[in-house]
């Protein structure tokens, strides 16, 4: 069981903006589907995974790539060969 | 030699996002095939948006290992095709495109994610179309339209350039009319490709063989119980009779892990969700950000302007289930859950050879008819299984119920997708 705010710590967490019309709908969604998931807490902790996966190691080789050009293409903003962003702080 | 055709279906059931009206091919083993391209795969100069508004203009630099594969083999790429937006979905409804209707009754939808790629096959806009299969994505679609899908052994095809929405569950996979499209399409796009780190050397040459005398097939009792439409499950035992007819041999079993599967399967491809959309912050691909706004508000704006409710949703129970408080409760008890699936299937298929049931509990939904998530994902309890486990498993067309298509599933042991389509093929040479 959750309540809009836990829904709203998430998005925010997630970056997802959620707005007020929608947080009750979300809310009582994410609790149904969050509730069902609960059926896993029944099964024993720390069973066994084995995946039958390997590791398989290379060697740190320079190989083809985007050009600066081709990478920067899809930018909407960009200045001197930089994607350009928000400030973060 | 470059050869040319013209590519202008009258798409009535919109299953394209993009088409290429004039499209170039080379010599090969498919010169001049028509192949629809799900539009989470990417395709050097030909838009991929994922059928999603963050990738609104979106123009891959480079191709996705399969595009390269099926240009070498000269097939004929001739659009993009719908999907669910980043293949969250059963339905192609979450396109923000708006849905795809399915070719066998417009007032119903083609099954999803890939339902754009079933039915632009089924309607005969081309002759075969690649999809993704993260819980069902290729084989609900294809039984939903009424033709053959393969989702291959995990690591028999390469994921680069499949834009990620869930790595570890994930496979590409060819979908046609019949099993013989199929398998010629597989044998173009397997094998190894040292980009995918998950990639393995298994390559597919082989030609559908339809003999199946003395296959042990397992019908376990949960994939015709509870929550399977009756009618679905008689179409799909009586298709297993003709597989009897052949020289089959049907064994009743039992597979006590699908009680969990389906919570499991959410768990975990929401958590891979959450962390793989990261990267749509819409700086270095989609639309731009606003520079006066800080980071994080930029962002959580532009996330909820361009995502549709699905996605957000999933990112949303991805962050929760992988939140301190909660990751010991749902995603380490998930990957429980998942062992014990493997587990189920390793056990089994030490006593048979192949499992069958129905691909979907129901024939296609009514468009709109699945507006709440959980019933929606409560579909997936037939399909999500063979991606936990990574094992391969096909859709082929065995009958109708109310006139539309029911699909037999078929899933087999790990690299052993020889057999699975053999099987399948053995079943569509039977039913004629």
């Amino acid at each position: 069981m959750v309540v809009s705010e836990d829904v709203r710590k998430i998005a925010k967490l997630a970056d997802v903006g959620v707005d007020d019309r929608e947080i009750e709908e979300f809310t009582s969604q994410c609790s149904e589907i969050l509730t069902y998931f609960e059926m896993l807490d029944t099964l024993p902790q720390g069973a066994t995974i084995d995946r039958g996966l390997v590791n398989i190691f290379r060697e740190d080789e320079i190989t083809e790539s985007l050009s600066q050009e081709e990478a920067l293409r899809n930018a909407a903003e960009k200045e001197d060969g930089f994607f350009k962003a928000p400030r973060v702080m | 030699m470059a050869k040319t055709l013209t590519f202008t279906p009258d798409d009535k059931v919109h299953a394209f996002i993009t088409t290429i009206p004039e499209v170039s091919y080379e010599d090969g083993p498919l010169s001049g095939v028509t192949v629809a391209i799900k539009d989470n795969i990417s395709t050097r100069g030909i838009e991929t948006t994922c059928a999603s508004q963050i990738l609104k203009g979106y123009i891959p630099p480079y191709d996705a290992h399969v595009v390269t594969l099926l240009k070498s083999a000269g097939a004929a790429i001739v659009g993009k095709t719908n999907m669910d937006e980043f293949g969250m979905g059963t339905t192609t409804e979450n396109s923000s495109f708006g849905p795809t209707l399915n070719p066998c009754d417009p007032g119903r939808v083609p099954g999803g994610s890939s339902g754009g790629s079933a039915a632009a096959v089924a309607a005969g806009y081309c002759d075969m179309a690649l999809g993704s299969d993260t819980g069902g994505s290729i084989r609900c679609p294809a039984a939903f339209c009424g033709i053959v899908g393969l989702k291959p052994t995990y690591g028999r095809v390469s994921r680069y350039g499949l834009i990620a929405y869930a790595n570890s569950l994930e496979q590409i996979g060819p979908m046609a009319k019949d099993v013989t499209g199929v398998s010629r399409l597989f044998s173009v796009i397997a094998g190894h490709d040292k980009r995918d780190s998950t990639s393995v050397d298994r390559p597919y040459i082989h030609t559908p063989n339809p003999s199946v005398k003395g296959l042990r097939i397992g019908l376990p009792e949960e994939f015709f119980g509870k929550g399977v439409d009756p009618k679905v499950a008689d179409t799909v035992k009586k298709a297993v009779s003709v597989l009897e007819q052949a020289g089959a041999e049907a064994v009743p079993c039992s597979m006590p892990s699908m009680s969990h599967a389906l919570a499991a399967y959410y768990v975990i491809c929401t958590s891979e969700a959450s962390s793989n959309l990261a990267r749509f912050d819409g700086i270095r691909y989609g639309p731009g950000g606003d520079l006066r706004k800080s980071w994080h508000e930029e962002f959580s704006d532009r996330r909820q302007e361009r995502f549709g409710k699905e996605v957000r949703r999933r990112i949303i129970l991805g962050t929760f289930s992988l939140a301190a408080g909660y990751f010991g409760r749902y995603y380490q008890k998930a990957q429980t859950a998942r062992q014990m699936v493997r587990d189920d299937f390793a056990r089994l298929f030490g006593e048979v050879d192949m499992i069958a049931g129905p691909t979907m509990p129901s024939i296609a939904f009514k468009l709109r008819e699945k507006s709440d998530p959980l019933q929606m994902y409560l579909s997936d309890i037939l399909t999500v299984p063979a991606n936990l486990a990574g094992v391969p498993a096909i859709s082929v067309p065995c009958g109708q119920v109310e006139g539309m298509p029911v699909g037999l599933q078929l899933i087999g042991r790990h690299f052993e997708d020889e057999k699975v389509i053999d099987t399948a093929f053995a079943y569509e040479q039977g039913a004629v």
